[in-house]
């Protein structure tokens, strides 16, 4: 994976985000503040426009120019929790250029580990972990086992999506929603839902660059 | 959806570019947004920042100015600020003598406000953080992002921002932005959600006559649910949850406090009740706000803060306060 598919990976998602836009801030607004699909939207047009304006020359450098863009541009908990997430991922695959999906697996790890760090949040909280936690297991299983990178990340897609739809009956412990207590139940989780159209992009990029 | 506004992106910078143009007192950098005073730092004096989502006006730009801020940073509407305007007006307003955050409890508000004060930190600015905290709604748990901060905020900026006049150190004003947030509780109450600019319809469904209990300031439903009642019930239930968590005697400072879209003859209405259940606990309400300070858009509601006054506190609130939001004594 070289950093024609990253900044594929960064299109697909900005793409996803737009179309689900307000799928997303509906689902925010059942728990939240009704901002989600609208601050990502904001947020990868603008890593959209950051990529074209200084193209990165590493798939790591577009990791890391995405994240800090996330931080500087979005706000709220979607800002640094996002931003964290692409620039652990970045920090994480240094300047190599060409990624094999062992280092994209231990880059994802790094992911969940930055998000895990800062929001302080676990499994089975009702967040963006339930998705991103599954998808990172799904991934080293998938290079322990050694399957082709086009059925890795069809793995990887369809856990994130799995683990976003088991949060729908869960009360949320942090966030937002969790001020809701038992009412947060019964609605799926917006930064869950996030996350697996973040990560189902991944294996949308490969379609397009393999 | 029925709005007095140009364009939904531009929500904020337009709001922004109408108090630059009625308040002279202000300075307001449109490209980074942040409401600064117009005067500048004070060399010597501890400088107060605070910021949050949009959408609370007059909170946090409306209180910038003599006795209370001297630079806040507005979000998109109910998005925190981002690090980089955090940082702007943490900068521009330093005097020297170090920057006291105020920050609300809110996971997007904490994160952003860390990185900015940990960024700041590193080019040598002195910044201590203050969370507020005083929503008796949400219990304090493992279960919870904690409490929200909602109406103490303004006491906060109040009382914090008296004591930095008097060029106080970082480390008291500090210590005096924790007591009143410690001192001070809030719960609040909505007759109608509101409805978010960029979202275009009501944040939830309430029925004609149901009202939600233990609501937040972001449109975010309650606690509960029950049916709308005579205004001395709902105040009880109000009253109730702020005086079982902190009992409430002797003088106290209390704000009934509009969510942006409650007539003041109601909200009036709801005062003369806390005053009566005051009287009835023995406490004695010896300063009082009713207005829109920190609302949530134009939802119908109204909140209660209250604030259990030290004789150190009361001066301080008395103090001169010059801003468009809150002035008197100057």
């Amino acid at each position: 994976m070289d950093t024609s598919f990253f900044v594929a990976w960064m299109e697909e998602i900005a793409t996803a985000v737009q179309a689900q836009r307000d799928h997303l801030t509906q689902l925010d607004a059942a728990i939240g503040d009704a901002d989600h699909g609208s601050n990502l939207d904001r947020g990868f047009g603008e890593v959209r426009r950051a990529l074209a304006d200084s193209p990165p020359e590493t798939p790591g450098a577009v990791l890391r120019l995405a994240g800090a863009t996330l931080i500087r541009k979005v706000g709220g908990a979607s800002g640094p929790l996002y931003g964290t997430a692409f620039r652990q991922m970045g920090r994480s695959l240094g300047d190599v250029s060409d990624i094999s999906l062992a280092e994209l697996s231990t880059a994802l790890d790094a992911a969940l580990a930055g998000v895990q760090k800062l929001g302080a949040a676990v499994e089975g909280d009702k967040t963006m972990v339930d998705a991103l936690a599954p998808a990172v297991r799904a991934l080293a299983k998938a290079v322990q086992d050694g399957v082709k990178a086009e059925d890795a990340l069809s793995a990887v897609a369809a856990a994130a999506q799995e683990g976003a739809k088991a949060t729908i009956p869960l009360q949320a412990r942090k966030g937002r929603a969790s001020y809701l207590g038992s009412r947060s139940a019964g609605h799926e989780d917006p930064g869950a839902a996030s996350t697996a159209l973040v990560l189902s992009a991944l294996r949308t990029a490969g379609f397009r660059t393999w | 959806m029925k709005k007095l506004i140009n364009s939904v992106d531009g929500v904020v910078t337009d709001a922004l570019t109408g108090i630059a143009a009625a308040h002279p007192s202000l300075r307001v950098d449109l490209e980074n947004k942040v409401v600064f005073r117009a005067s500048g730092p004070r060399p010597g004096k501890v400088a107060l920042v605070s910021g949050g989502g949009s959408g609370h006006e007059p909170l946090h730009g409306g209180f910038v100015g003599y006795g209370m801020l001297d630079a806040a940073c507005p979000g998109e509407v109910f998005t925190s600020p981002v690090p980089d305007q955090i940082i702007e007006a943490t900068k521009g307003s330093d005097g020297g003598a170090g920057v006291l955050h105020i920050v609300k409890n809110y996971t997007g508000d904490v994160l952003n406000f860390e990185m900015a004060a940990e960024l700041c930190a590193d080019e040598g600015v002195d910044v201590v953080s203050v969370l507020v905290n005083d929503d008796v709604a949400v219990q304090d748990s493992l279960y919870t992002a904690g409490r929200r901060g909602t109406g103490a905020t303004l006491f906060v900026e109040k009382i914090a921002g008296a004591l930095a006049e008097t060029d106080a150190p970082l480390s008291e004003v500090a210590r005096v932005a924790r007591e009143v947030n410690d001192r001070s509780r809030s719960f609040g109450v909505a007759l109608t959600a509101c409805t978010v600019p960029a979202a275009g319809k009501p944040t939830f469904d309430l029925p004609e006559s149901e009202i939600e209990l233990g609501i937040g300031i972001h449109g975010e439903p309650g606690r509960t649910r029950t049916g709308l009642s005579e205004a001395r019930e709902i105040v009880r239930v109000a009253m109730d949850a702020i005086n079982d968590d902190l009992p409430l005697s002797g003088d106290v400072l209390v704000m009934v406090n509009g969510m942006g879209g409650t007539p003041l003859l109601e909200l009036y209405i709801v005062y003369a009740e806390v005053a009566a259940y005051l009287a009835e606990k023995g406490a004695t309400p010896v300063r009082n706000l009713v207005g829109n300070y920190v609302t949530s858009l134009d939802m119908q509601g109204f909140s209660v803060t209250t604030c259990a006054l030290t004789d150190e506190f009361r001066a301080l609130w008395d103090a001169p306060v010059e801003t468009p939001g809150l002035r008197w004594g100057r």
